[in-house]
This record gives C-alpha cells, structure tokens and sequence, in this order.
C-alpha cells in the first residue's frame, strides 16, 4: 500500500487567487493613473514611483523581521497595491519625502503592526494620508493647476527633479491652485454664497475629465468610473459599497440643496469632485477592512457616504473621504459580527426553525422574525 | 414548475465533456473480487459464509447487523477465499473486513426472488429492498429501505428523485437516464408506492438536457411525475438545498426532510430497485464513471461490486501519467483512495485519476477577508470566521458561529483565493469535537457506574448492618427469653424445693 500524507478536498480549485485579485485592481487603476501622471508631469511621475517603490521596500524589511518568505509576500502586489493608492491620493506635486515616509507608514504602522496582509483594522493608505495631513499640512494642500507633461505650461525632467528633491527656484507657492471643494470651503468662510462661487458657468464636464487641481488620480470622474467599472466585471468588488457610499452623500446633499443651495453644494459637485468616485470604488472597497457580507457592505458604504457629507459640510476639512473610510473601519468588526447570513433551517437569532409539516413557502423576501411580528400584531388586535 | 432561489454555491469546471457521450460498457470480471462488510452508513454486516463455500451470483454473503445496515450478496458465482482485512475506501486509509470471492467464470445467478407485481403491498416493496441490500447510490449509502419506511412516522407528500449530478466529472447517472429510463421510472414508481406518495419530482440539472428529454418523454402520460431542471450550480445536489429549489420548503436545522413531506433518493438507486423488484435480484453491481486527466480512456462501466479499482482503470487503457490523487467519487466531496487494490463498492459513483492540473492545488497565503467564502456558502456560514475561530481553538465559539450546519460541500475551500483549507478545517474540528463528546460521555458512563457502585455498596452495607442489628436483636430476645426461661425454672425448681 502506498502511504502518502492525506490532503482532503475538494481536489479542484477556482482560478482565482489573491495576486489575480491585486493585478485585476491595477489594472482597474491604470486609466485615472495614466491620466493624472499625464495631467501634472514629471514631478508626479516621480513621487508616484517613490511612493511605490517605498511601500514595497518597506514591505520587504517588515516580511524579513517578521521572519516570513520575503519573496512569497511581494509576490502578492498588496504592497504595491497600497502604495500606488497612497501616491494617487496625493497631492501631485508633493515633495519626495511626502512619499518616502507615505509608504512606511502605510505598510509598516498601518500594515504589519497589525500582522501584515488580512491583519489590519485600517485601510494602510488612508491611515498614511491622515497622518501626514495632519502633521505636513502645507505640503499635503499645496495643489497645483493641471500642467499637462510635454506642454509649455509644464517643468522639463531636470526642473521637476528639483521640484521634487525641493531644491526648486520657482515659487510654489505662486504656482498652487485650489481643488473644487476647497476653494468652496475657502470662499464660503467669507460669507460668500455658494450660488456666487459656483456660478452658471461652472464647469462640470472639468470634474467629469478631471482636467482641475486635485489630487494624483483623483481628478477624472470618468476615467474612474471605467476603472470601477472593471473591478465589477472582474467580480474583485460588488456593488455594495460603491453604491451604498454614493446613494449615502447623494440623498442628503440633493435635500439639503433643495433647501438652501448657497448653502449646500449640488449633490452633482458632491458626487463628481475630489475622492468621491475614487473612494468609493477604490478605497472603501479594500477588502482587508470593509465588511464581508452584503448587507454589511451597504451598511458600511452608507455610514461612509454620510460622514463624507457630514465633513464637508460642517467639518474642517474640505474633503472626508478619508476620515469617513477609518471611522468606518473601525465599525467593521462591529459589523461582521452583528450582520450575518441567517444560517440554512435557523431563525436570525440561529435557533432551529420550528419543525411543522408541510409547512407553505415562506413568501419571498419576508423574514422569519417579520412573520413572527405579523402574527403578534394579529393577535393583539384580536385581544383588543 | 416555480423554482426557489438557494444562496451561494459555485460553478466548478464541469469537465463531464470526457464521458457524457460514452455509452455505458460492462466490465470484464476479475480474477478476485473483495466484497467489504461496511458498505454503507450504518452497523457492518454479518458474514454467513465460511472460506471455501461455493456461492452463485446473488447469494447472500453477509447479513444486515440491525435496523441500520445492509444485506451483501456475491457479485458472482464463485469460492470464497477468505474473509479478513483489505484495503477498504474508507477515509481512514485502514483496511476492514472483505470478504474475498474468486469467481468461476460462469456468472450463474442462484435463485433469485420472486418479483413482485406493480400493486404489490408498500410493505412488500420496501421490505424487498432491505432483503436486496440497497443503500443510496449517489454516496451517501444509507440503507433505502428505512428511508422507504419513512411514511410511516412521517406525513409525506412529495418523493423527490435527485438527478442533479452536480459534481464535476461524474456523467453515469446522466447515461443511465439515457439508456435505461424506462426501468428507472419503473423504479420510481414502485419507490412513490412504498413510500404513499402522490407527487413525484425528477431533478435533472439544466447541463444534462438529453437526460430531461428522455426522462420527460417516458413520464408524459404520468401527472403524478414531474421531471423538472435545475439550474446547473454546485451543491444543487444536497438533499435540503434541492428540496428548497423545488418546494421553496426549508428544512429546520437538525431536522429531516422527511420533516418537511419530502422524501430525497438518488436516481441511480430507483434502477436497484427496479432489479430488485421487477426482476428479483439483489444489488450486486453498479454503473460508475471512470474519469479524470490521468485516465486514457475515460468510460462509464457497469461493474460488478467487489471488482479493484485498478482493473477498472486498467480497462479505460491505464493511466497516462501518474495521478496525484485517485478519488472515489467527485472531486468536491470524493475521498481520497490510498490504494488501487480497493475494491468498488456500493456507494462508489465514480473513479477519478486526478493530475496536478485538475486539482489546481495551490500555496495557501493569507486571507484578505474578500468574502467570497461568505458569498458563496449556500448555508449562510462565514467560513473565514468559524475557521479563525477553529485556529485558535476554541471550538465552543466555532459551534456558536455554525460549524455543525456546515454540509461539508467545499464550496469555500474551492472558491477561496488565498488557498485556504476552509472546509479541510472544518472536517477537522467536526471530528475533534466527536472525539471530545465521545470522551466526555465515556467519563460520565464511567462516572455513572462508580455512582451506582458506591450507592450499591452504601445499600449493601446498610442491609448488612440492618440484618446484623436484626440479629442482635433476637439473640439478644433469645438470651433474654432463654434467661427468663431459667429464671423461672430456678424459681419454680426454688418453689418446688
């Protein structure tokens, strides 16, 4: 007889597998990538390469401490994966430490702290972008207008190094540019009314191009959608969350329009500007720290897309994509274990259901507990 | 016919491309033939014959041991060789009990018995069924006979005959749906009778569209048999998750679907029972598909049981390279065979010499928390978190987060990115927490008998002192008596003096 060590089935697998998962994503980033390299030249081309190069360094050195295959881990593209985020949420002009130090605090705090890949709490890229937002304020608002690469308007190779390593003689400062919502927030603390800032001829087909100041790969409404786009297809998402966060700020920001629209921005700004779009099929949709079960996707996306509304419109800052997506985080454990599929013959609190014969079909989409509050209801009624 | 939605399941690779059109094929008899005594869910069976006994075909070679259990008969007329240990398909890999059978080459059936007419008394037919030892022949190989009995414990209305042959590779119920339909409806219709049945459900999964047209043309005239298509998706085949789709019924946990009105066989079983019935001959053999990228020539064959798998893969031209697993069943919930000198059994739907290509076996590496295992578990488990729960041992909590609704159906483990032995886990923690269970029962039969002694002995020893003091006491009246006796002879002596 031949003795060989059991290894039980199934003995067939999916073609699916999680460095399959992470190409799909970069892939599904390419074409707001390409786009916002092209939109702000080399010296974003530079911080986006350092920004990735840092977080897959940082990644090997975490791996090599922590005594685990340093070859196996990288193979897996997360580091990558978060890194690129990182640099895309990004101003674009950023200085080269902005996206040194963005990479080691993405993987090192945010990431193997934790335990490494599947262990942590927090999206690494956003806890990365907050941290320096609050400790590096000027350089991570210092936007600049688009200066597409190979155009007059745009520094040469050499110029943009010195941009970058920040050994630059042009004035920065002089060059900087106020993103959409920004420049809202700004105007609107001198009192002006939203109906005079944004006047008739804003320009909404900008937000859906993506040709304003905004962040790396933030800018182009359009170009993100196709990438969300192909994250649904290649089934790496659901559209859970994305539309749940999107519904989320809509809903509340097209009321509060309707009430006082000097107020309150459109729900169309709201929905086309800065992170929106990005974060909701590119950020909150992280797998690690969203929600595993549909529902609680939705519920995970709404509070998102609520507190995203709720921050911009009473909050410091201007944008709260960020924000929303770690305080969301938090609540996903919460989450997970409070919605659960019911269990296949269990009631939601998992007490088996009651066994009566023959029972008829349960009408569709009617749960057992709602059936229970019917009949309560009925015999109340007959008590009275 | 409305369908139920189910949740989850997966769509593996159907593969069943290799057999579908291959005409089922008789296969040669061995030179040796094993017959294993534990066949079938339930206690093994009693061998009544001695080595060197002379049988014909259909002999009665074991008894049924108990209500749950099963009759053996000889495969074909031969000696018995021998009766001990071989190699058994057992997930174990540890040998059983066969008994050993070398066929004279005449395949001469005994008698046989009498077959029974079409309004034969239920009883009569199930009892036939027990007497054929037939068990469930999709796998599960409970004996049919009790689930045939079940009308009578229970209110039932609907007979559900599973088709759905929703494990990749395995084409041999199709074929058989194909070739013998009429004997298969025959069959059924003696199953509806015993079990008191008016509806009847055939269940044929939507990729086997030859089988449905065959199986809808015989039943036609018969408004008691419905024969409807499922959709094509694993584990359409799971006994509570088919009666869902077809009645939208949901089974209660740790309930039967006889609880529900709805009794579930496997189609193959009903052409057992058309043999047994119609033509008086117990179960002796068995069509399977023999499969999987290492075989030359994949085939469906009916075998006589007790034949080795290797004479079988020897018929469909051998192997082409060697198999990293040859598995008995289908490759998402097959197990593992060991060795090739296990013989087919009652249960053995299929035979596949899987190579490293078709298990797609890969490293295992981190979860990510996709949710794809959540997605895909048709009975509403979170895997990820039973496993997490398993892997830091505490089983109780497992238990708490569904482990033991889990149907073992591997639609995790297959559909998870990460490579991660979900079900594998949960096999194990089953297994762990029966062993635990049957120790903490062990401790507390003993715990019980220690109790019982000490009482016994506190009993014994209370009567002992109760029947000592008893007789003391009368001792002690007799010497009183004895005394009073002598003092009243010393007084009337001293009176007479």
């Amino acid at each position: 007889m031949e003795f060989r060590p059991f290894i039980a089935g199934p003995y067939t697998h999916t073609s699916r597998s999680t460095s399959k998962i992470m190409f799909w994503v970069i892939v599904a980033l390419l074409p707001t990538t390409v786009f916002g390299l092209g939109l702000y030249g080399w010296p974003a081309i530079y911080l986006f390469l350092t920004t990735i190069l840092s977080a897959a360094l940082t990644e090997a050195v975490c791996l090599k401490l922590a005594g685990k295959p340093v070859m196996s881990g990288l193979s897996d593209n997360s580091a990558v994966l978060s890194g690129w985020i990182l640099a895309l949420a990004l101003p674009p002009w950023a200085p080269w430490w902005v996206g040194l130090l963005g990479g080691i605090i993405a993987i090192g705090l945010a990431k193997h702290v934790f335990g490494g890949l599947g262990q942590n709490l927090f999206n690494p890229a956003m806890i990365a972008r907050i941290a320096m937002v609050i400790s590096f304020p000027v350089e991570l608002t210092r936007y600049v207008a688009p200066r597409p690469i190979f155009t007059d308007s745009a520094p040469g190779a050499l110029e943009s190094f010195k941009i970058f390593i920040g050994s630059t003689t042009l004035d920065l400062d002089a060059m900087s540019s106020a993103s959409v919502l920004s420049h809202a927030k700004s105007e609107m603390s001198k009192g002006i009314s939203l109906t005079d800032i944004f006047g008739p001829d804003f320009p909404i087909m900008d937000l859906l191009i993506g040709n304003t100041t905004g962040c790396l790969g933030e800018t182009s409404a359009a170009l993100i959608l196709l990438g969300g786009l192909i994250l649904l297809t290649t089934r790496v998402i659901t559209w859970h969350i994305p539309v749940a966060i999107i519904a989320a700020i809509l809903l509340p920001a097209s009321i509060a329009h309707l009430i006082d629209p000097g107020r309150f921005m459109s729900p169309a700004v709201h929905a086309l500007a800065a992170s929106t779009l990005f974060g909701a099929f590119f950020i909150a949709t992280d797998l690690v720290t969203s929600p595993t079960t549909p529902k609680g996707q939705l519920i995970y996306g709404a509070g998102i897309g609520l507190l995203i509304f709720v921050i911009r419109t009473w909050g410091a800052y201007p944008e709260g994509m960020a924000f929303a997506v770690l305080l969301m985080n938090a609540a996903t454990p919460l989450i997970d274990r409070w919605v659960r599929p019911r269990i296949y013959g269990r009631d939601l609190k998992g007490r088996p259901l009651p066994v009566n014969k023959k029972t008829k079909p349960r009408p569709k989409g009617k749960r057992k507990s709602e059936m229970t509050h019917t009949t309560e209801a009925t015999k109340t009624e007959e008590a009275n | 016919m409305r369908l139920f939605r189910i949740r989850g399941g997966v769509h593996p690779n159907e593969r069943k491309d290799a057999t579908k059109d291959k005409a089922i094929v008789n296969l040669p008899l061995s030179e040796k033939l094993f017959l294993p005594l534990q066949q079938h869910i339930g206690a093994p069976s009693r061998a009544i014959v001695e080595v060197g006994d002379v049988v014909k075909k259909g002999q009665l070679v074991a008894k049924a041991a108990g209500p749950i259990s099963a009759a053996i008969h000889a495969s074909t007329s031969g000696t018995i060789a021998a009766i001990g240990p071989h190699p058994v398909p057992h997930a174990s890999g540890l040998m059983g009990r066969a008994v050993t059978l070398i066929p004279d080459g005449k395949d001469e059936w005994g008698e046989t018995m009498p077959p029974l007419s079409d309004d034969a008394d239920p009883k009569d037919i199930a009892n036939r069924v027990a007497d054929a030892g037939i068990v469930g022949l999709g796998g599960a190989t409970f004996p049919s006979s009790v689930k045939l009995n079940l009308g009578e414990r229970h209110d039932l209305d609907i007979l559900l005959m599973n088709g759905a042959e929703c494990e990749p590779f395995l084409t041999c119920d199709d074929r058989l749906m194909q070739e013998h339909t009429d004997e298969l409806i025959q069959g059924i219709r003696l199953m509806a009778r015993a079990l008191g049945v008016k509806q009847t459900i055939i269940a044929i999964e939507k990729n086997k569209p030859k089988s449905a047209a065959a199986m809808e043309a015989a039943t036609q005239d018969d408004a008691g048999i419905q024969v409807v298509q499922v959709p094509t998706r694993y584990p359409m085949g799971s006994e509570k998750h088919l009666v869902h789709t077809l009645t939208g019924r949901e089974t209660p946990a740790r309930a039967l679907t006889a609880d529900i009105g709805v009794v579930v066989h496997n189609i193959a079983t009903s052409f057992a029972v058309y043999e047994a019935v119609k033509l008086g001959r117990p179960l002796v053999s068995r069509v399977l598909t023999i499969s999987g990228g290492a075989v030359k020539e994949p085939k469906n064959v009916r075998t006589a049981l007790g034949t080795p798998i290797k004479d079988l893969i020897n018929f469909c031209g051998g192997l082409t390279e060697k198999p990293q697993e040859i598995l008995s069943g289908g490759p998402m919930m097959g197990q593992p065979l060991r060795s090739t000198d296990i013989p087919t059994v009652k249960g053995m739907n299929g035979v596949l010499a899987l190579t490293a290509k078709d298990t797609q076996r890969g490293q295992t590496h981190a979860c990510i928390r996709c949710g794809t295992c959540v997605s895909v578990c048709p009975v509403g488990l979170m895997p990820l978190e039973v496993m997490r729960n398993i892997q830091n041992d505490q089983l109780d909590a497992a238990v708490d987060t569904g482990l033991m609704d889990c149907i073992a159906c591997g639609s995790c483990s297959f559909a998870c990115p990460s490579n991660i032995p979900l079900v594998q886990n949960m096999h194990y923690a089953k297994g762990h927490l029966t062993a635990q269970q049957r120790t903490q029962h062990r401790n507390e039969e003993a715990k019980r008998l220690a109790e019982d002694k000490i009482r016994r002995v506190e009993k014994e020893a209370a009567e002992r002192k109760a029947m000592m003091e008893k007789k003391k006491a009368a001792a002690a009246a007799a010497k009183a008596a004895k005394e009073k006796a002598a003092a009243e002879a010393a007084a009337k002596e001293g009176g007479d003096a």
